[in-house]
């Protein structure tokens, strides 16, 4: 009671030939507030331009969007007694401040505090089908318009309960911080009319969005909603689901990257070891990675058990396989470039190669399980948890209804959680003990037998003549991204259990997002995959292909900037077609103090990028000189180290500028790293690194101590993407800094990847974790 | 099983436990005490530090056996009450730059950070950057260059 509940739908195509854009919905019959919405149309790009590729048309924001079209119609709002309002977004947040924006969104539209919105995440509803996958950056751009629409309905009901019990009209009546006033001075509290304003039969409403001139909430920096609980330890992760039993369970795993535990040599051994209370073969399979099970009192205990584990190991796919034989399976699997199309023209041709990334998130795969003979209940962070729930149903042989999948908060993803690893394998361990479990990743397993951006080469050519580019062809071979997850549902996930279908995808999303901003004539971009998915554990890591499209293409731009005689930032301003992208070019060339006189040894560099309905453009300043590349700090790679970062973005409509540079500013030692120091080595089928002092991910000691996000002011009414963004364009700058200021290309990423010296000491594979140190006390500070 | 006990946030607590137990499993998996988060179990990745007597240190790295009764051990949940205040003036500068992203690393960054200040300032100087680059927490988020100014901003106020 006391509660009102908001139904967005989507009210499709106009039939009558007047805009699309008329915002639908219903109140919908209940004891409390309940109302509906139409999903905003994204127009079509127009390409007034010679060089057209799909991407101008249709890109991967809007395949997700109209995917999620048919059933949009679910979203629910609640207007509580207390004046709160709550959303349950299906989403899933894992640090990209997606709650926060909705939180803004409803508060701009009803006229109540951000701080009485509660957005939550939403169990897993196969009811909506494709609605419940969070990829692609696609979130707000999805779900920005039926928020509005269903947020703009309970304002007007709520307004009409109003104006019912003051007797005076709706006009006349005005709500700002969740209070409404009537002439004379009268108030009513919007929580005090939840019951007044539902409705007993299902009625269809047409919504009136406000305008954007009228905002006063979205576009203004905004802190995060769950700030406060992060600084003081309370916010909740998977493994704080309150589940009774569900005790501390590892699994210890196998030497080559999906390998299988044959069996154990002293299973009574480890069973008696202090506080452990089972150990059980969870074998391997396409959903559960699997190993040796060790559930007991503290995960303490758990680590020493696996590390006493003798297990008989049957090797995984990729046994043998190093980075110099994947790389010779690339090369066999490259597709032949466009033939020349001017013979009187010059050609440049590069060929790069992109190792293995980590896509570790800090809080490794967790997941609670509690799966018994009839029902299983699951927690854990998931972007595709239809998906879980619809296979998880499958693999325990439970009707989907029996099986309950709750959303946590996310520790970061970077793309990891799209697939339901950690799930799948704690429902399939508690299966098989037939006891709750709380399932944690070791670091370790986390880099060797986590998911990863796949090994990549490019090769790229520009065809010129005079000042001219006649063609740009980039050929992309790389090791399969796993799509097993679909459109987040089990049919579409289904479509992409073969290689066949799984090259599909991966072409599709190459296809859609994949893209040249400049006028190169004729441009043809091509992806060839190889393996099937199943032999490396990967997916789409943070910006997927971009980084590896991107960054091929601004260095092959810097070459022939040169070999034209030309400014690389004047040449790229040139040849961009789009007025927004070349906005963002200029305000970073010009903030960013372009052309500047630099000392030997330091230069800038500039990387441009168009996704997710924007534009990014991010300039660099790096320090290559001795002195700062060997500079000393203990157990740290150091190196190059990128001294300046100015990033300017276009996302059309940002909804919280002080999110949205967050989003950047991360985006931008992702791509740090990405091009400098962050990867992983392949040996005899398993990655050398097992912590992060040996993967080295941007630390403090690189981290630019002059950042600057711009963004840039509305150019649309609609927000594009924002959470992986910048790492392409900040990869490519940082690429073509390190050119400059070494005037070496750099043809291998990341750059640190082939060193003589690893710059850490590989720990062994088995065991698989190693053992916490005992002398913490010693380096107190 | 041998018992051990020392002051948790200004309370004394006692845990019966194997003495190798490391702290980060005696705060989260014997006490509920889930701030310190497990980011590595290694003393790496610095996601699990919190402080005893004040001194920072990673709670994966230490067996419960090296903690004397006397020893006051501070989680983040603890750290605002240690100066008798709603918030700890790290905490205060972590909201008022918008630190935090996914979170997780962030408990033990405000440790490691307030520690590293206390540090610095009983040296009788003020934060470089040089004191910065050498914080060795990890946060895949990339919130880098939010902490250093926060940690600038804080050092200020303590």
């Amino acid at each position: 009671m006391g509660e009102r509940t908001i139904v967005g739908t989507d009210a499709g195509p106009g039939t009558s030939g007047i805009s699309r854009r008329r915002f639908v919905g219903y109140l919908i019959a209940g004891p409390t507030l309940v109302a509906g919405a139409q999903l905003g149309t994204t127009a079509a790009a127009k390409a007034a331009i010679p060089t057209v590729q799909p991407v101008d048309l249709y890109d991967l924001s809007d395949l997700l969007t109209d995917a999620t079209r048919p059933t949009a119609n679910l979203i629910t709002i609640t207007v509580n007694a207390d004046g709160t309002v709550s959303f349950a977004m299906p989403r899933a947040e894992v640090g990209q401040g997606i709650t926060t924006a909705a939180a803004m969104t409803i508060a701009e539209e009803m006229d109540v505090p951000v701080s009485k919105v509660r957005v939550t995440l939403a169990d897993a509803r196969p009811e909506l089908v494709w609605n419940q996958i969070t990829g692609g950056s696609n979130t707000m751009h999805a779900i920005f318009t039926p928020i509005r629409t269903a947020a703009a309905i309970a304002r007007g009901a709520l307004l009409e309960a109003a104006a019912d019990q003051l007797g005076v009209s709706t006009g006349e009546l005005t709500i700002r911080d969740g209070v409404i006033s009537a002439p004379g001075g009268r108030t009513i509290p919007i929580g005090s009319l939840s019951e007044a304003a539902a409705v007993s039969a299902d009625v269809t409403v047409r919504a009136q969005l406000k305008p954007r001139s009228a905002f006063t909430v979205v576009g203004k920096p905004q802190r995060r909603v769950d700030a406060l609980d992060i600084v003081t330890g309370r916010k909740k992760f998977a493994l704080d689901a309150a589940v009774a039993n569900a005790k501390p369970t590892m699994v210890c795993r196998p030497p080559t990257i999906n390998g299988s535990a044959r069996a154990v040599r002293n299973l009574a051994q480890v069973q008696a070891m202090p506080g452990i209370t089972d150990v059980a073969i969870i074998p391997h399979s396409k959903h559960v990675p699997g190993g040796v099970a060790v559930r007991g009192e503290t995960f303490g205990q758990c680590i020493d058990a696996v590390r006493a584990l003798s297990v008989d190991w049957a090797p995984g796919p990729a046994a043998g396989k190093s980075d110099a034989t994947v790389l010779a399976d690339l090369a066999r699997a490259e597709l032949p470039m466009t033939p020349p199309v001017n013979l009187l023209a010059k050609t440049i041709d590069k060929r790069f190669t992109f190792h293995f990334r980590p896509g570790d998130p800090l809080e490794t795969n967790t997941a609670v399980a509690n799966v018994r003979p009839d029902r299983a209940e699951i927690w854990s962070s998931l972007k595709t948890p239809i998906w879980a729930q619809e296979q998880l149903a499958l693999d325990l042989g439970l009707p989907v209804t029996s099986v309950k999948v709750h959303v946590t908060e996310g520790g970061g993803s970077f793309g990891r959680h799209l697939f339901a690893d950690a799930a799948f394998e704690a429902a399939a361990i508690s299966k098989k003990l037939g006891k709750p479990v709380r399932l944690l990743w070791h670091r370790a397993d986390s880099f060797r037998q986590g998911r990863v951006h796949p090994m990549t080469t490019s090769r790229v050519r520009a065809t010129y003549l005079g000042d001219n580019v006649l063609a740009f062809d980039q050929r992309n071979t790389a090791v399969a991204t796993d799509w097993g997850h679909g459109f987040g549902e089990l049919l579409s996930a289904l479509g992409s259990t073969t290689p066949v279908t799984n090259l599909g995808y991966s072409q599709l999303v190459f296809g859609l997002t994949a893209n040249v901003p400049y006028d190169f004539g004729i441009v043809s971009q091509l992806l060839n995959e190889v393996y099937d998915p199943t032999v490396f554990n990967t997916s789409s890591v943070r910006n997927v292909y971009s980084p590896d499209v991107t960054t091929p293409r601004e260095l092959l731009i810097d070459q022939l900037a040169r070999a034209m005689g030309k400014d690389a930032y004047q040449f790229r301003r040139s040849f961009l077609r789009d007025a927004r992208m070349r906005a963002v070019l200029d305000k970073v060339a010009q903030a960013g103090n372009w052309g500047r006189a630099m000392p030997a040894g330091t230069a800038q560099g500039i990387g441009v990028h168009r996704e997710y309905k924007g534009f990014c453009a991010v300039l660099v300043e790096i320090d290559c000189r001795p002195a700062t590349v060997s500079r000393a700090i203990p157990n740290a790679f150091t190196g190059p180290r990128v001294t300046k970062a100015v990033c300017a973005v276009d996302v059309g409509l940002p909804i919280n500028p002080l999110g949205l540079e967050a989003q950047m500013m991360g985006g931008i030692m992702d791509g740090i790293g990405q091009a400098l120091t962050y990867s992983l080595h392949l040996k005899d089928g398993s990655f050398l690194e097992h912590s992060w002092d040996a993967a080295f991910y941007t630390r403090q000691w690189n981290t630019p101590g002059d950042l600057q996000v711009i963004v840039m002011p509305p150019t649309t009414d609609d927000p594009g993407g924002a959470g992986e963004f910048s790492v392409a364009p900040s990869m490519a700058a940082t690429a073509c800094a390190y050119a400059r200021a070494t005037g070496t290309l750099p043809t291998t990423f990341p750059i640190n990847h082939g060193r003589a010296n690893l710059g850490f000491t590989p720990a062994p594979t088995v065991p698989p974790v190693p053992a916490s140190p005992t002398d913490g006390l010693s380096k107190a500070y | 099983m041998p018992q051990f006990s020392f002051i948790l946030n200004g309370g004394r607590v006692t845990v019966d436990c194997p003495g190798d137990l490391r702290m980060l499993w005696v705060l989260n998996d014997l006490l509920g005490v889930r701030g310190p988060k497990y980011g590595c179990g290694v003393g790496v990745c610095q996601a699990c530090t919190c402080h005893v007597n004040g001194k920072a240190f990673n709670a994966c790295s230490v067996p419960v056996s090296q903690i004397k009764p006397t020893d006051r051990i501070t989680t983040i949940e603890g750290l605002a009450a240690s100066v008798g205040k709603p918030l700890h003036p790290v905490q205060q500068a972590w909201l008022d730059h918008d630190v935090a992203q996914c979170g997780y690393c962030q408990p033990g960054q405000i440790m490691a950070a307030t520690a590293k200040i206390r540090q610095i300032k009983a040296q009788g100087r003020s934060v470089t950057d040089a004191d910065l680059d050498e914080i060795r927490n990890v946060c895949r988020c990339g919130t880098y260059p939010r902490i250093r100014k926060a940690i600038k901003q804080a050092a200020s106020q303590m």
